[in-house]
């Protein structure tokens, strides 16, 4: 292979969209190699009921990320087809908790035993959550409401409405069996988040290859005009996304319950949204709509998670955590912006055409 | 409504513009709402003290939307501002109480930081071409962060020249009332209100009849065609999230005059407020459609309705937070369903 070859196909790397997210990680994996290699150690041991758990950053980051990452399915889908965000998927989260919740306790804060089966309560709050999401569809669609405007409105309101839903009541559920969701199934090391967030990825890489939505959702993105002309109706997709996210924030929500086995609607997935958009943007996609990289945007949520644990990871109070990841975020942001990139291009042109300059003199 | 002359040598009306549409929709609104009160709900509604607490209470907001408007007009969003009204209020007391600052460093001190963060994500928007949401995303972050890390804990101010001056009531002649003992009660208005009213104003002339006003509107309405008229597209972004970042550092020192203390959690959802009193004032965030009147109308109109839904007995914690999300609702779909026609009429 000549030099030039060689180039030509780092170059082509480097162009093609994963590699912002990849290139975040790798630097933020040799980063935590120099400064503590003790970082990738992954301990196995028996938790104090028994049960085998594997331990250690690397999980606690997949296990945390699960969240995030599902989310980022449905925000990237968002994002393409209507050109905005959905900021209320932190409320929508709130709301599918406490459906849950409601519908496992009754009017009981504190049941003995659960009122409903899990996954009824489940299948209600996938119901409920993708009901806001057609909302937010119908305002964004039909009403040609700007989607950060349109979903404002569930973010005043989200939380309000979960606290309504529990009466203003915090219910625990005491059964060991719901826990297993957001944190260890008997005998199972890992935990089952991460199983829950890789089945979602499997499902939309499935979707994505044997139906139509990808490509219509990016053709509805890239112009609605055009799209229409093809005979997709840009507002049903716009619509369906919508519709996705919701059932997305269900499981989100689902995971969010599980871990505690009880919700704090106030204070639940504070902020997820504004992580969401960031694992979209980490991942390279344009927050105005049209072409989609899911796999990027994914990774990003993961990028985003393995920032936070290695922040917490060197004692960064949660507090003024988000001081540094905005300083992370913006050298990232300005490093993949298309003006500096031209720019670092022009200057490299320059350097090597001086160097030959000076060969030929 | 203008009338003019077509070329047929006819009569014929011009049809308003968006924004003229959407300013009239939220003035009536706002009358409307406040006439509902005073004779449905009577009570405060009836003196002019509850029309000045609106004020009072809203003078840093009405300022921080005043700035969000003019972004949202240039086609932008900053949801910074909110955060970055804690930073500013938590530095400038951290200057008076521990720094042996005085008022004026205070001051300084405010409108610096504001100045910077508006510089910062200026030159990232506008220059490096990063959308704005993720710079001021960061910037919110950034400003988060920052505010605890300068200090982590509430206190409320002890200096003394800041305390009478937080305390100076400007009484409003011919607006008080009588009390029951027969007492004559003044009506008074803090200074950060004269401050936002002074912005408003400054603003209001500045957005209609100057120069970079009317860019602010060309740029967000059609970039393209802004570059064709020879407007420098790039400055009149980054002016707007300059202008934007120095109100916010106004804003925030007024929002510190009305409290009186630095917290972390100080101005909680202060963005979003912004940004849905500049809806509900008729500026659209696709850019180009907007009026800092309206801006003015769209805070007063959000916080009579959350005075009225508390004066109603409804305050069990939720109910403002869903009235308010109705009416953000309501008045989307109106101007949504104004503009569809508008636009259907056209074709």
């Amino acid at each position: 292979m000549t030099a030039s070859t060689l180039k030509m196909k780092t170059l082509s790397i480097v162009r093609k969209q994963i590699f912002i997210p990849i290139a975040a990680l790798l630097i933020l994996v040799v980063f935590n190699l120099i400064a503590d290699p003790s970082f990738f150690k992954i301990t196995y041991s028996l938790s104090s009921d028994g049960s085998p758990i594997l331990s250690g950053y690397l999980i606690t980051i997949l296990d945390n990320a699960s969240e995030l990452a599902i989310l980022a399915i449905g925000m990237t889908l968002v994002t393409a087809a209507s050109g905005g965000q959905d900021i209320s998927v932190g409320a929508a989260i709130a709301i599918s908790g406490s459906v849950v919740l409601r519908v496992l306790c009754g009017d009981n804060p504190r049941p003995e035993e659960m009122q409903a089966s899990i996954l009824t309560a489940f299948l209600i709050s996938c119901l409920v959550s993708m009901l806001f999401g057609a909302f937010n569809g119908t305002l964004v669609a039909y009403f040609n409401i700007q989607p950060m405007i349109a979903t404002l409105i569930l973010y005043t309101a989200g939380r309000s409405i979960a606290a309504w839903i529990n009466n203003n009541r915090l219910p625990i559920i005491s059964d060991p069996s719901f826990g297993y969701f957001g944190t260890f199934f008997p005998g199972i090391p890992i935990p089952t988040p991460i199983f829950i967030a890789v089945l979602c990825m499997l499902i939309i890489a499935l979707v994505l290859k044997f139906t139509t939505l990808g490509l219509y959702t990016q053709a509805v993105g890239i112009n609605p005009n055009s799209a229409k002309l093809n005979g997709i109706n840009p507002q049903l997709v716009k619509f369906i996304t919508y519709v996705i996210m919701g059932l997305c924030v269900a499981v989100a929500g689902f995971i969010k319950v599980t871990r505690f086995s009880t919700i704090n609607y106030s204070v639940v997935a504070a902020d997820i949204e504004m992580d969401a958009i960031l694992a979209v943007a980490l991942g390279g996609n344009v927050l105005s709509g049209g072409r989609f990289n899911m796999a990027a945007s994914i990774l990003g949520a993961y990028v985003i998670q393995f920032l936070t644990t290695t922040l917490f990871k060197f004692n960064v109070s949660s507090a003024a955590l988000p001081a540094y990841k905005a300083v992370v975020v913006i050298v990232l942001v300005v490093l993949s912006a298309p003006a500096v990139r031209e720019k670092i291009g022009k200057l490299r042109k320059k350097i090597t055409a001086s160097r030959l300059g000076k060969e030929a003199v | 409504m203008k009338i003019k002359v077509n070329r047929k040598g006819n009569l014929e009306r011009v049809p308003m513009s968006d924004t003229n549409i959407l300013l009239l929709i939220t003035i009536i609104v706002f009358f409307a709402m406040y006439l509902a009160a005073m004779i449905f709900i009577g009570r405060g509604f009836l003196r002019f003290q509850t029309f000045f607490n609106i004020l009072n209470e809203n003078a840093a907001l009405i300022i921080l939307s005043c700035g969000m408007s003019i972004v949202m007009i240039t086609g932008g969003i900053d949801i910074s501002v909110g955060k970055l009204t804690a930073l500013v209020c938590m530095s400038a007391a951290v200057n008076l109480d521990y720094q042996g600052g005085n008022v004026m460093t205070a001051v300084l001190l405010s409108l610096g930081i504001g100045l910077a963060f508006g510089l910062v994500q200026g030159y990232l928007v506008a220059y490096l071409d990063i959308q704005p949401f993720i710079v001021t995303l960061a910037g919110m972050f950034f400003a988060k962060g920052m505010t605890t890390i300068v200090n982590s804990t509430q206190f409320n101010v002890q200096n003394e020249a800041f305390v009478a001056l937080k305390n100076t009531r400007i009484y409003v002649p011919g607006t008080g009332y009588v009390n029951r003992l027969g007492n004559y009660v003044p009506a008074y208005i803090e200074i950060g209100v004269v401050v936002a009213l002074a912005v408003v104003v400054i603003l209001f002339i500045l957005l209609r009849w100057t120069r970079i006003g009317r860019s602010f509107y060309a740029v967000g309405g059609n970039t393209q065609s802004a570059n064709m008229l020879g407007i420098n597209v790039k400055r009149t972004k980054f002016i707007a999230y300059l202008l934007c970042g120095f109100l916010a550092g106004i804003g925030g020192f007024v929002y510190f005059l009305h409290v009186g203390s630095g917290a972390p959690s100080h101005a909680t959802g202060a963005e979003m407020n912004a940004i849905a009193s500049s809806i509900i004032g008729g500026t659209m965030l696709s850019g180009g459609v907007g009026n800092i009147a309206g801006t003015f109308f769209g805070v007063l109109s959000l916080s009579t309705i959350k005075n009225i839904v508390a004066l109603l007995g409804l305050d069990d914690a939720w109910w403002t937070n869903i009235t308010v999300a109705a009416m953000i609702c309501i008045f989307l779909v109106v101007q949504s369903l104004v503009l569809l026609r508008k636009n259907k009429n056209k074709a």
